[in-house]
């Protein structure tokens, strides 16, 4: 298994206002051998109203077919700037993406959900392919997807 | 410079575009074969229907999609498991895996970017490009070589790669531009490039909050036939706010899950539509014959790739490069060459440097381009010409006559006329006279009068050059070596001798076939590829020009043979006939693409005395396909100089050779070939109306007395030597 291994600074898009307490946190997404092509994946995260927050990673570079993760389309319209910087290759099948970076402490035990859409070329797409609650007692316990991912952890 | 726009990119991209070619015409096969394999669905089924059908046998139904083959695949989510399987619209039971086939996806990553990434779909792009360029430059260059575009399809002539590659590229343009046009357009959308992204529909404003309407009974999805299906998406279990999506080949609408109505509707763009009819056009799904014929199509790319090849080392091999060979429209000297095996286009080079010396932009080209309106800037015009046989135009200068004759009036440039040959033959020079003669008769402007080099004399030619120079006030020094290709050496495996006791040795050599390297053989460069009547070069010890004998072997016989007889003083027939076993000697190889027996089933007559028998030997040997092949066979006495007296039974026994006529001119009743023809006159007349073909081989008095026989045997059938020449049937290789 390949890791992908990126990591971030700071300033990404969940720098909200008043967050002055940061941890490092490693985002592991493993692929199970679901026989198509690379998996787009977004990763972002919506509030207690699931209203969306901020992105953490794009894997895949078209922007042509970021519409295919369509409960990421649908909150930012598609928006570039939401991914500026954070985007990646997509994810072969059996492969493993991790992405490393700082998520500001207020974000857990909150009422935080991080989502991943999932969209593979000619296969179904999977918007909320996972949809785990952030919290501290979550972390580092694998959460399986729906169809195409077979484990996701972050800790 | 259209010439140079084909050979260049052909080159450089052979290896993607041969790639490119072998993958996309395997990927054609999958649409035809998905096309004849999926269950269709019923007439006039709708989507609700369908939605019904399979929703009933998939708990927790996600998505049904249709791909343009009308193959039916349905997503589902249940249990806390995914599943997915290809399914019968008429009944919504599984049929199969719904993962993309692998090798199919295998094959797709390769022809789209080599399994590179944008790198490699740029790289592929790239070779689109340059197959569209080729298939342009190429249209171009064919129109060119049959006369216009309307003579498109015209039948063609010359060495048979070239044939090939034309015929295939005539009919392969079509569909070779759209394969490249349509895929550097999908290589465009891939990118964002292009107008053609689809719009999400905006989500409703409103939706009902009530689920679990019957799918059959939905009013958005009754009127909806199967066959305009794209793609439907259920909403998400348990989110009442969530609406089906539904795609068809006209838009996307949102469909209420309490309602069953359309809560939204955005229709497709212009953009989307031209992007989906251009990757059905380059696919093939949706399309399955075309695609089928455009993979067809795909795999003459290669076969055109490598005639190409032989097209490039063909034409390199002959003639020396001239190096800084001026732009047709800027040359102000302009030397037209008429050469058959390539020597005169050895003179013309160093014409062409001694005038870039003296400060003038020089074009060489052949003779056979000639046009005059490409050459705006043109002084003069020079033309080196060769003659072949008695008095054709060279291969170089094919079609010259035609299109001087056809010129309103003759360029306003005064011209220069030099004639190549060998004065010891009848029609010396016999073409460039023509030609001259044509010139005159358009009052085409005359340098000075037409002037011959005799034998690739250095002097004649040197002479000429000083006459030219005073001509248009330049000094001129034409110091020519005849260029040739490199000798290699042969080592001589056996002989036969014959001969002696009629004081005219004669011998049959065979040499070993010389090693070569890979590229060698690749290019057909040095003596590896040739066929029985090419000419085999040999340069005697202490002389430079060489000498040539005609081949009694092809290559595919793995040795190397000619019929040698001595003439009293010759320097090179001596040391060839003083041989032995093991010795060797140096030589090259010409082609002699004028004397070939060809590929046909008509009958062939073949005539030939002395050691003219050699390349009728050799076409003899060849004929391992039961062509009927007639040999009339001049010697002095049988006891003495019957040459391959033994391999000619052999081949009669064999079939390959239909019937053997001798004539013996030593004796009380002399008799020659053309006597024994005018005896077989019936049978020989009715052979050549049935289309049998005719060579002759030998010394010149026999050729002049076999055409002559010819012409009375022929006569009664208004039928003639030179008829049966113009149509390629009547062919000499005399000396």
């Amino acid at each position: 298994m390949k890791s992908l291994l990126a990591t971030l600074a700071l300033s990404t898009a969940l720098t909200l206002p008043g967050l002055a307490m940061a941890r490092p946190v490693t985002l592991t997404t493993t692929m199970n051998s679901y026989g198509g092509d690379g998996a787009y994946l977004a990763l972002y995260v919506t509030d207690t109203s699931g209203a969306y927050v901020g992105s953490l990673w794009m894997a895949g570079g078209k922007s042509k077919y970021y519409q295919h993760l369509s409960g990421w389309y649908a909150a930012t319209g598609g928006d570039p700037a939401q991914i500026n910087g954070i985007t990646g290759a997509s994810v072969g099948a059996g492969r493993t993406l991790k992405v490393s970076l700082d998520l500001a402490d207020a974000l857990f035990d909150a009422g935080y959900t991080l989502h991943i859409d999932a969209a593979v070329e000619d296969m179904r797409e999977s918007p909320d392919e996972i949809a785990v609650p952030l919290t501290a007692d979550g972390a580092g316990k694998p959460v399986q997807g729906r169809r195409y991912i077979s484990s996701f952890t972050y800790e | 410079m259209i010439r140079a726009l084909h050979r260049w990119p052909g080159l450089l991209a052979l290896a993607f575009l041969t790639v490119l070619a072998l993958s996309g015409a395997a990927l054609s096969v999958f649409p035809a074969a998905e096309r004849m394999s999926a269950p269709q669905a019923m007439a006039g089924q709708s989507v609700a229907d369908l939605a019904a059908r399979v929703a009933a046998r998939h708990p927790g139904l996600e998505e049904i999609r249709r791909a343009p083959s009308g193959k039916i695949t349905a997503w589902w989510f249940a249990g806390g498991t995914p599943g997915s399987a290809v399914v019968d619209p008429a009944t919504g039971a599984d049929l199969g895996s719904a993962d993309p086939n692998p090798v199919q996806r295998w094959l797709t990553n390769l022809h789209r970017s080599l399994f590179l990434g944008d790198a490699g779909r740029l790289t592929m792009a790239a070779g689109a490009a340059a197959m569209l360029i080729l298939a342009m430059s190429g249209a171009a260059l064919v129109a060119r070589r049959t006369g216009g575009w309307r003579r498109w399809f015209a039948p063609l002539r010359g060495p048979r790669a070239g044939r090939l590659h034309v015929e295939l590229a005539r009919i392969a343009v079509v569909g070779l531009s759209l394969s490249a046009t349509t895929a550097l357009w999908m290589t465009a959308s891939t990118f964002n490039l292009l107008p053609d992204n689809a719009a999400p529909p905006a989500a409703p404003a409103t939706v009902s909050g009530q689920t679990g309407f019957p799918l059959d009974q939905m009013a958005a999805l009754r009127d909806v036939p199967v066959d305009t299906l794209r793609k439907l998406s259920f909403p998400f279990e348990n989110d009442a706010q969530d609406v089906f999506t539904l795609h068809t080949d006209t838009g996307t609408g949102l469909i209420d899950q309490g309602t069953g109505a359309l809560v939204g509707w955005t229709d497709q763009t212009a953009g989307q539509r031209v992007s989906e009819i251009v990757y059905m056009l380059h696919t093939g799904e949706g399309a399955a014959v075309l695609g089928l014929i455009l993979g067809l199509i795909a795999l003459s790319l290669p076969v055109m790739g490598v005639t190409g090849v032989m097209i490039w080392a063909a034409g390199r091999r002959g003639r020396p490069r001239i190096a800084q060979n001026a732009a047709a429209g800027r040359a102000e000297t302009v030397i037209l060459v008429g050469s058959e095996s390539g020597s005169t286009w050895g003179f013309a080079a160093t014409l062409a440097k001694a005038l870039q010396t003296a400060g003038q932009a020089v074009r060489v080209a052949a003779m056979a381009g000639f046009d005059p309106a490409r050459h705006p800037r043109a002084e003069r015009y020079l033309i080196l010409a060769a003659t072949y046989g008695e008095g054709d135009a060279p291969a170089s200068a094919k079609g010259f006559l035609n299109a001087l004759t056809a010129l309103d009036q003759a360029p306003s440039a005064p011209v220069a006329i030099l004639g190549f040959g060998d004065r010891s033959f009848p029609a010396f020079c016999a073409f460039a006279a023509e030609v001259e003669a044509a010139a005159r008769d358009k009052r085409w402007g005359m340098l000075l009068p037409m002037d011959a080099v005799d034998r690739q004399s250095p002097q004649d030619f040197a002479r000429w050059g000083r006459a030219l120079g005073a001509a248009i006030g330049l000094t001129l020094e034409l110091d020519h070596h005849p260029a040739r290709p490199e000798a290699e050496s042969l080592t001589l495996i056996s002989r036969r001798d014959h001969g002696a006791e009629v004081q005219a040795p004669t011998a049959i050599l065979r040499f070993a076939l010389p090693r070569a390297g890979l590229w060698a053989r690749l290019t057909g460069r040095g003596i590896t590829r040739f066929q029985a009547g090419d000419l085999l070069g040999i340069v005697p010890e202490g002389a430079t020009v060489p000498r040539f004998y005609s081949l009694a072997s092809g290559s595919r016989d793995g040795f190397v043979e000619v019929v040698v007889k001595k003439h009293p003083g010759g320097l090179c027939s001596g040391q060839l006939m003083d041989l032995a076993p093991g010795d060797t000697v140096q030589a090259f190889l010409r082609r002699n693409p004028g004397f070939r027996a060809g590929r046909g089933d008509a009958p062939l007559i073949l005539i030939g005395a002395g050691t003219g028998i050699g390349p009728l030997a050799g076409f003899i040997r060849a004929n391992d396909r039961g062509r009927p092949v007639h040999l009339f066979f001049g010697m002095r006495h049988p006891d003495s100089d019957f040459l391959y007296r033994e391999d000619l039974g052999g081949w009669q026994d064999d079939g390959r050779l239909a019937s053997l006529t001798t004539a013996v001119s030593r004796g009380a009743r002399p008799h020659y070939v053309q006597d024994a023809l005018r005896m077989e006159a019936t049978q020989v007349a009715e052979a050549i109306r049935k289309g049998a073909k005719v060579m002759v081989c030998g010394g010149r008095d026999m050729a002049q007395g076999v055409a002559k026989a010819l012409d009375e045997i022929l006569a009664p059938f208004g039928l003639t030597p030179a008829t049966l020449k113009a149509e390629g049937r009547y062919v000499e290789d005399v000396y």
